[in-house]
Formats: structure tokens, sequence, C-alpha cells
């Protein structure tokens, strides 16, 4: 791609296109765990879906929705980076990755999250739009909802 | 790429741009293109500066003091009042009340006339395409007070269905139309005249959400017959916090007031209170002050300009949008209405309003994206949001060129 898109690039890096276009884990599970998300500022949706094994691992996680390519982008990534988790690491990232996206930065994520958050260091770029910080964390505060057995989030 | 050469006599939008200092900014190291007006509109150095200098010389609170500087702020704050029925050639300056915002005059009119006036089992009328401001408050008084509330449907070119609205008028049921000047999603205006002749022919009064149409064009309530007219300052080039509610005076008289409190009232005692005279009767409490001088600057400078040459400019401007916009493979423009105004709307194939938004935005464009406050329009479209860009008095068509030319590399970006 030119030069051109520069100035598009450094908020929509390849993985965000690629994860926007050709979303991971797009499918609904059965019997699991299950949340929806909304963002009632855009009306962007997302369903979030996990599967706990022994020892509250997750064993599998999926998600379903329609909204931005940052809001499918995240979600996409989210199934991938949490998949092999306990469910209290995986709330530990989630709430490191808000922390990222909120400021672009994460010092306090420490040595446990650093693999992770460097694969989610390509959406640290919403933290320049507030409005769409929101974008990038609803999939998250679904799987968080899903986690608590509360059946819906929403990022307001 | 050069200016079309000026649209009418001695309108010169260069002129025009040197006068709203916010102009000159820069948005991440380019010119601001500053296509939400719709939105909110830029503000010209006259109205700064009338309310720099009030806060400056001439401030003090109105209609009380009895001393020399509340004597002069009353009268530049009440000059607004007389701008406002100039600017909507109102019978009366009494029939103007001075709100908050459009939003404020609306809930006034559900509140006062809809609770005071109307009876359980009349009906309200709205359209598919109002704001939510315009929804909402008709939908408080359909729970509170056994108002039935009927919706106008739009026709798939995005105008007001006419004999839809025809028939939902004809049992007679219908006390008030409540209906938008100009859509602010679709830009379509509604045939305002055909609206208040066959509501009042069903015995229904007739109330304008003006916010988008009072910007843009040049209203008249007396010939239009209009009851009610609302609109705001702050797309008219005036601050934010001040809008104006437009009510015939016999309607006035007869409603009851909206909020109690200070200005609002003759006499004050604890067995009852009596009501001061209309239009002060709905302004309780220190009005904004100092926005009604910025407002009243907003409409002199509108005035000054005038609105054939306004309206002129953005109509050609609107025309270069829609040919080239409607020129983008992928860019689909909702609505076609005959008769709009500046705002268009539209969505591209492969990439959500978002991230359209966002990605102009990394080009130095303003626009908004979302649902536009008009949730049940956006359903009525299959849509989730769309895309708008809108324009003022100052929008070029280099301006629009911009936005065409960062649309055609947003698609390629998205490819």
């Amino acid at each position: 791609m030119s030069e051109a898109f520069e100035e598009l690039r450094d908020l929509y890096q390849e993985v965000i296109l690629d994860h926007g276009r050709h979303p991971r884990n797009f499918r609904r599970l059965d019997g699991a765990l299950h949340a929806k998300g909304d963002n009632p500022m855009c009306g962007d949706k997302v369903e979030v879906w996990l599967k706990l094994g022994t020892g509250e691992r997750i064993e599998d996680v999926a998600f379903q929705g329609r909204g931005c390519a940052i809001s499918i982008a995240s979600a996409s990534l989210m199934t991938e980076v949490v998949r092999g988790k306990t469910t209290s690491e995986a709330r530990s990232l989630a709430d490191a990755f808000r922390t990222l996206a909120r400021t672009g930065v994460c010092p306090v994520c420490g040595e446990v999250h650093a693999e992770d958050i460097e694969r989610l260091q390509p959406l640290s770029g919403v933290a320049e739009y507030p409005s769409r910080v929101k974008c990038a964390t609803l999939a998250w505060h679904a799987m968080e909802a899903a986690l608590k057995g509360e059946g819906s989030a929403t990022t307001e | 790429m050069n200016d079309a050469p000026p649209v009418a006599a001695g309108f010169d939008v260069q002129a025009i741009r040197a006068q709203f200092p916010i102009l000159k900014e820069q948005v991440r190291g380019r010119p601001l293109v500053f296509l939400d007006s719709a939105a909110s509109a830029q503000k010209p150095r006259a109205v700064i500066e009338a309310m720099v200098h009030a806060m400056e010389h001439q401030y003090a609170n109105v209609h009380r003091g009895l001393h020399w500087l509340s004597e002069r702020t009353t009268e530049a704050f009440e000059a607004c009042r007389d701008a406002a029925a100039r600017l909507l050639n109102a019978g009366s300056r009494d029939e103007i009340v001075l709100t908050r915002n459009s939003t404020e005059g609306i809930n006034l009119v559900a509140h006062s006339y809809g609770r005071g006036v109307l009876r359980p089992g009349q009906a309200v009328l709205i359209s598919e395409m109002e704001h939510h401001s315009n929804i909402v408050p008709w939908q408080m008084l359909r729970d509170a007070h056994g108002i039935e509330l009927r919706i106008a449907r739009v026709t798939d070119a995005g105008e007001l269905d006419m004999d839809a609205f025809a028939a939902l008028l004809a049992d007679g049921k219908v006390g008030l139309v409540a209906i938008t000047h100009m859509s602010n999603v679709l830009g379509s205006y509604t045939p305002a005249e055909r609206i208040v002749r066959l509501a009042h022919e069903a015995g229904a009064k007739v109330l304008f959400d003006g916010s988008q149409a009072a910007v843009h064009r040049r209203v008249d309530v007396q010939a239009l017959d209009a009851d009610f007219y609302v609109f705001t300052g702050h797309k008219l080039y005036g601050p934010t916090g001040i809008g104006v509610l437009y009510g015939k005076a016999a309607l006035l008289e007869r409603m009851p007031p909206f909020l109690g409190g200070g200005d609002m009232i003759s006499t004050v005692a604890f067995e009852r209170s009596e009501w001061a005279r209309v239009p002060h009767k709905f302004e309780a409490g220190t009005p904004p002050i100092l926005e009604g001088i910025g407002l009243r600057a907003a409409i002199e400078w509108v005035e000054r300009i005038g609105f054939p040459a306004m309206e002129a400019h953005e109509r050609a401007l609107t025309d270069h949008a829609l040919a080239r916009l409607s020129a983008i493979e992928g860019v689909t423009v909702i609505g076609r209405a005959q008769d709009r105004g500046g705002v268009v709307s539209f969505t591209l194939d492969r990439a959500h309003a978002h991230d359209v938004a966002t990605l102009l935005d990394r080009q130095g464009i303003a626009v908004r994206a979302g649902h536009h406050c008009a949730e049940p329009l956006m359903r009525r479209f299959g849509l989730d949001s769309t895309t708008r860009a809108s324009f003022g008095v100052y929008t070029t068509r280099s301006e629009i060129d911009a936005l065409a030319e960062a649309l055609t590399r947003v698609r390629t970006f998205f490819r």
C-alpha cells in the first residue's frame, strides 16, 4: 500500500483490517456461558460464548456480532488470546487491555501479560479517540459479563 | 481545485470564512474541513465579540435590577426576542419564548399544550424522520396523559408520505401534528404549507421542529400559519444554551406554565401565585442572558448575508456533493428528496460509518457518523448507522471535493 495511506495506517494496522474482514472464531457455541454486548452510542452489537473445562480454564471461545472494524477485530483477537487461559487470567487480561485501549500503554501489565498485550498492541491507537475506546472494549465487557453469569453488558 | 463563481451577487464565501476564526485552525497538520454544521455550526466573530463585550462592559441580571447595568443588560437580552420575532416574521415579540434549545421548546409544548390543552383520547402525529427530541417528549405525554401517538411514514425517497399523513388525520382525533421542517439525516424538507393546511382542515395544530430548516431557509410563521415553531441558536451560528419557541399568542395564553420559579410570576403568596404574562410565564429563572445576546448577534449576522444567498450557496454545494459522492463506487446516498437542504447521509460498502468517520478525521475532515439521534429512521432504511456530511454558509466546493477524494482513499484502504 502506498505511503499516501500512512496517516490512516497508524490506527488501522493490517492486523485490524484482516481481523475486521475475516474475524476468527465467528460462530456460536452450544451449552456455553454467554452474554451480549451493546454499544448504544453507535449500535454495535456482539455476543460472546465461552466453554470452560477443568480448573476454570477456557476451552473454547467464540463470538458473533456486527459493528465497525475496530470492534470486530478486537473481539476476534480476544477470542484468540483468551483461549486456554483460566477465568481469572482472562479477567486480569481484560483489565490490562482496557488500560491499553484507554491510555495507549499498559505500564502495569508486566511479564504475565506481556505477550498478549503485544498481540493486542495494534488496538492501542484508539486511545486517541475516546469515543472509539468503547468499540475496542465492547467484546471484553461481554466476555466478563458471561464469566460473571450476567446475560448482557453495555459500554454505557 | 477552484471554487465555482459566486452563486449570488455579493456572496463571497472566502470573505465569510474570514469572519470565522476557527476555520483557520489546522487538524492533524491540515486545514480543518468542517462538514458537521448540522450538529452545531461554527461562530462568526460578530457573535464572539457580542458575548465578550457584554461580559466585559455590560453585564448584570435582567428584568429586576433597578440599576443602570441591569437596565442595559435587559435591553440587550430582550433585543434577542425582537431579532427572533423578525427572523420568523412572528406577529408579535410576545409570541417568542426563549428556551435553552429546540428540545426544551418541544418539551415545553408537550408539557403545557399536551397536558394543559390536549385531552386523553386525542392523538399527536409525528413522522418516521424525527430526531429523538421530537419523539421522546410525545412518548412521555402518551404514557402520562393517555394521548395516542401516530407515526406518518416516509417514502423510499426519504420524503414524507403525504397520503399516509392525510389518512392519519382523517378521523379528526389528532390534536397536534409535531413534525420536522427538515430532516437532520436525509436533508429532506417537509411540505410545510400542505402539512399546515391538511392539519388545520382536520382540526389539528402544528408544531414544526425547525432545528435544521431555520438555518437554511427563510421561515415565515405567519405565511405558513404555523401554530408552534422551534429552533436552536447554536446551529444558526449562535451560542449553545439558547433556543426559540414561537407560539401563536392565543395558544400560549391558554397553556399553563412549564417550569415554575422566579421571572415567570406576577405575584407569589403561599396560598397561590399568579403567572406573569406571556411569554414570561414560560421563562422561569435567570434566562441565558449572554447566550441571548449572542443569538441576537447571530441573527443579525445571518440577516446581513440574507437567506436567498445562503440558500443558493448551500443548494449549489448540495448538488455538487450529491454528484461527487454518487460517482464514487460503493457509496450509497440515503434519500433522494426533491426539496432538500445541505445535509447528505451515505454509506460505504466496505466500511462501517464509524471507521469512515475516523479515517476521514485522519485526513482532517470532520463529519458525523452514527444514528444521528434518529434510530427509528435508521431502522426504516434498514441501517445501523450512516456517515453524514453537512454544510453551512462557510462551506466551499473544494471542501466537498476533499471529502470525495478522501472517501475514495478510504474505500481503497478497505479494499
